[in-house]
């Protein structure tokens, strides 16, 4: 890309935001900030449950459809915890460790025995999403679940400029994305596992050639990814709410994110998140009629001209 | 290149070197492309020494098989309720042919999409907002004229999911689709303005034509009878055409049929607008046999039933969607009267989890194992594995 295509890039894109921002701003600054936040505490959540999904994908070429199986899991998993012990951090915990214990069940009985067979793997994870789901609703009912937040996250935090009082909780939100982010990128740059994942995503063979246990890298990662699902489960039936058809709902904003962001690569998600739920929260509060359609023109568009997604490369 | 990809090319190449180029029998290794590593060595090693007798006996068992399914097909309204007739048959027909749609995409081109649904949803809505409904957003335009523009438009959509979707390769195919008919069906949801939001469209019926009821059972069966007849007759025919084998080629080995002169990508987008016209046809039956369309109807848990058939029956024949459409049509039925109504997912969620864990092939292959174990003491098929 030349310097000029690039201007003109940052012209087309960035031109007609700016424009909407600024008439956004100038009609009514607080919900235009107010969108914002919600915005960047959306795709927070987004993030924490994509990133588990693009990691997984990375190492194994495995698109584990059955993703959002896992967040609702780990979300009744963290509503039957929250309920017995009263403990919000337990329930997170808890549904972490249980949805990275499916992952790994997962991996080691079903998948690994058919390493190599993408399409395979992925009707898999399809028909185990369609029974989980079902399972799901036979053992919770097709009622709306939800988690309290802990106390010291409940109400709002007032006294914040423009937009006065903002919910405590959301806005622990966009901490935790950022904390998870944070240590994601320690993990992948910092470890010896996270050495290990970055070059299985590069050449698996290679990796195995060079005496790496790569089954073993495998079921760390899955249960990472598959863990941080069930973390997402829990964090969003605070604020989401938990009723059948979370799961797909979460499964489809992963796969955008992912699209949009570039398979494998933990920025990628991070930067396709926050692009999905900006645009999905600005989409519903200036347009409800057509939310779904900004997303969806912002799929093609990155489709059209990045087919590998933002950060995505040639596999 | 990645470890996988290289395997497959490998494997890919070695099957091809094997295979005699028109593939007699449709032997096909690797249909679901993922299946390469072991049913590479799976071609019948007999395919290419065959001699015409050994082939004619076989065409003349098939054509047997032929008879008796027609026979079957058409003796069926005049015996069965109009309850089987209807709900059963016309039902497995109808979703066979969309199914159809897939089984020639993915079993003859190597991409499996989740959005067939989805153009055939497509199909149905044109039909429910062109045409007549109980809605007075429709703009109750002739028959004559809403079926061609359905299947039209229906097609033009599938030829652009294609295009945006054969960007991307193989595994990634899926979620790109994916991604693409949920959103669909979100946009359906959301719009009132054109689809009607929430509710949809109700009573959209068949026309009356030449003076018969087409929503009666009978007709409706032969109406979907004849249809997918047809549909079956053209994929068979389809990929034995130059098209299609080109089309099986790039399945195959798509840098290989690049490099001999095939335009990949248009042959692809191609397998996408024919795929989608299927889908279409068989969308219009499905409106006219619900009477309505709505959200749901292109929901996720559709757009995977469709992929649960297509695998159900086996992706290798064009028979395979009908057989997986039957056999998920009587499981909806009739497994009420065995557990509760809410656990058909669980049912049918698991019996397709066991064909691809332990049939890749579907019941068709299934049926072919068996066969050849029966065959085996023949001698027909021994010394090998």
């Amino acid at each position: 890309m030349t310097r000029n295509q690039k201007i003109a890039l940052w012209v087309l894109v960035g031109g007609p935001i700016a424009a909407f921002s600024l008439w956004a701003m100038v009609d009514n600054l607080r919900l235009y900030f107010v969108t914002l936040l919600n915005g960047l505490t959306l795709g927070s959540l987004y993030f924490i449950v994509a990133s588990g999904f693009t990691l997984v994908f990375g190492l194994m070429r495995n698109v584990n459809l059955a993703h959002g199986s896992l967040y609702l899991l780990g979300g009744y998993i963290g509503y039957v915890v929250a309920g017995k012990t009263g403990s919000w951090v337990l329930a997170i915990a808890a549904g972490f460790a249980v949805s990275a214990l499916a992952g790994i069940l997962m991996q080691v009985l079903i998948l690994r025995r058919m390493q190599g067979q993408d399409l395979r793997q992925t009707m898999v994870t399809i028909g185990l999403s369609i029974v989980v789901a079902d399972l799901l609703i036979w053992i919770f009912t097709a009622q709306v679940h939800q988690i309290e937040a802990p106390e010291w996250l409940q109400g709002p935090i007032r006294g914040l400029p423009i937009i006065n009082a903002y919910s405590a909780y959301r806005l622990s939100l966009l901490a935790m994305g950022i904390v998870i982010g944070v240590a994601l990128w320690l993990l992948l740059n910092r470890t010896r596992v996270g050495m290990m994942i970055r070059a299985g995503v590069d050449d698996r063979g290679m990796l195995a050639a060079s005496g790496v246990n790569v089954n073993l890298v495998f079921a760390i990662t899955f249960a990472l990814g598959a863990g941080l699902a069930g973390l997402g489960g829990v964090i969003g039936a605070v604020e989401l709410s938990m009723v059948p058809g979370e799961d797909t709902r979460l499964l489809l904003a992963s796969l955008i994110v992912v699209i949009v962001g570039g398979m494998g690569s933990v920025v990628g998600a991070a930067i396709g998140a926050t692009i999905l739920g900006l645009a999905e929260t600005y989409g519903l509060a200036y347009a409800p009629t057509y939310s779904v359609v900004f997303t969806f023109i912002i799929l093609i568009l990155v489709l059209a001209f990045r087919p590998r997604g933002i950060m995505g490369k040639a596999a | 290149m990645s470890a996988s990809q290289w395997r497959k090319a490998m494997n890919s190449g070695a099957t091809g070197a094997v295979r005699p180029l028109p593939a007699p029998a449709p032997s096909a290794p690797g249909t679901p492309r993922a299946a390469a590593p072991r049913a590479a060595s799976m071609p019948d090693p007999y395919a290419g020494s065959s001699s015409p007798r050994w082939l004619q006996a076989i065409q003349r068992t098939i054509a047997a098989h032929h008879i008796v399914v027609a026979v079957a097909l058409l003796v069926l309204p005049f015996v069965a309720s109009p309850f089987l007739t209807f709900q059963v048959a016309a039902q497995s027909l109808a979703l066979g042919l969309v199914a159809l749609s897939l089984t020639f995409l993915g079993g003859y081109g190597g991409m499996v999409s989740l959005a067939q649904m989805t153009v055939a949803g497509i199909a149905g809505y044109t039909v429910a907002i062109l045409g007549t409904s109980g809605t007075s957003l429709s703009l109750g335009w002739p028959w004559w004229v809403v079926i061609p523009f359905a299947l039209a438009i229906a097609t033009v959509c599938s030829a652009l999911i294609g295009w945006l979707s054969v960007r991307t390769e193989g595994i990634y195919t899926i979620m790109i689709t994916l991604a693409m008919g949920v959103a669909f069906y979100y946009l359906a949801l959301q719009n009132y303005t054109v689809f009607n939001g929430f509710q949809g469209f109700q009573r959209v019926y068949p026309p009356t034509v030449f003076g018969i009821d087409w929503r009666s059972p009978v007709p409706f069966y032969f109406l979907a009878l004849a249809l997918s007849v047809g549909g079956y007759m053209f994929v068979k025919y389809l990929v034995r055409a130059p098209f299609g084998i080109a089309l099986q080629g790039i399945r195959d080995n798509p840098r290989r049929m690049n490099s001999l002169g095939y335009a990949v990508t248009a042959h692809r987008v191609a397998a996408y607008a024919v795929s989608g016209f299927i889908a279409a046809v068989g969308g219009v039956l499905l409106v006219w046999y619900n009477g309505l369309i709505v959200p749901g109807s292109v929901g996720t848990s559709w757009l995977i039933n469709i992929l649960v058939i297509a695998v159900l029956g086996g992706m290798k024949h064009p028979i395979g969607p009908f057989l997986g459409a039957f056999i998920f049509v009587l499981l909806q039925t009739f497994a009420i009267d065995l557990i509760e109504r809410e656990r058909f997912n669980l049912v049918i969620g698991g019996a397709f989890l066991a064909i691809v864990l332990f049939s890749p092939d579907g019941l068709l292959g299934l049926w072919a194992r068996l066969k050849a174990r029966l065959q085996r003491p023949r001698g027909v098929s021994s010394s090998v594995r």
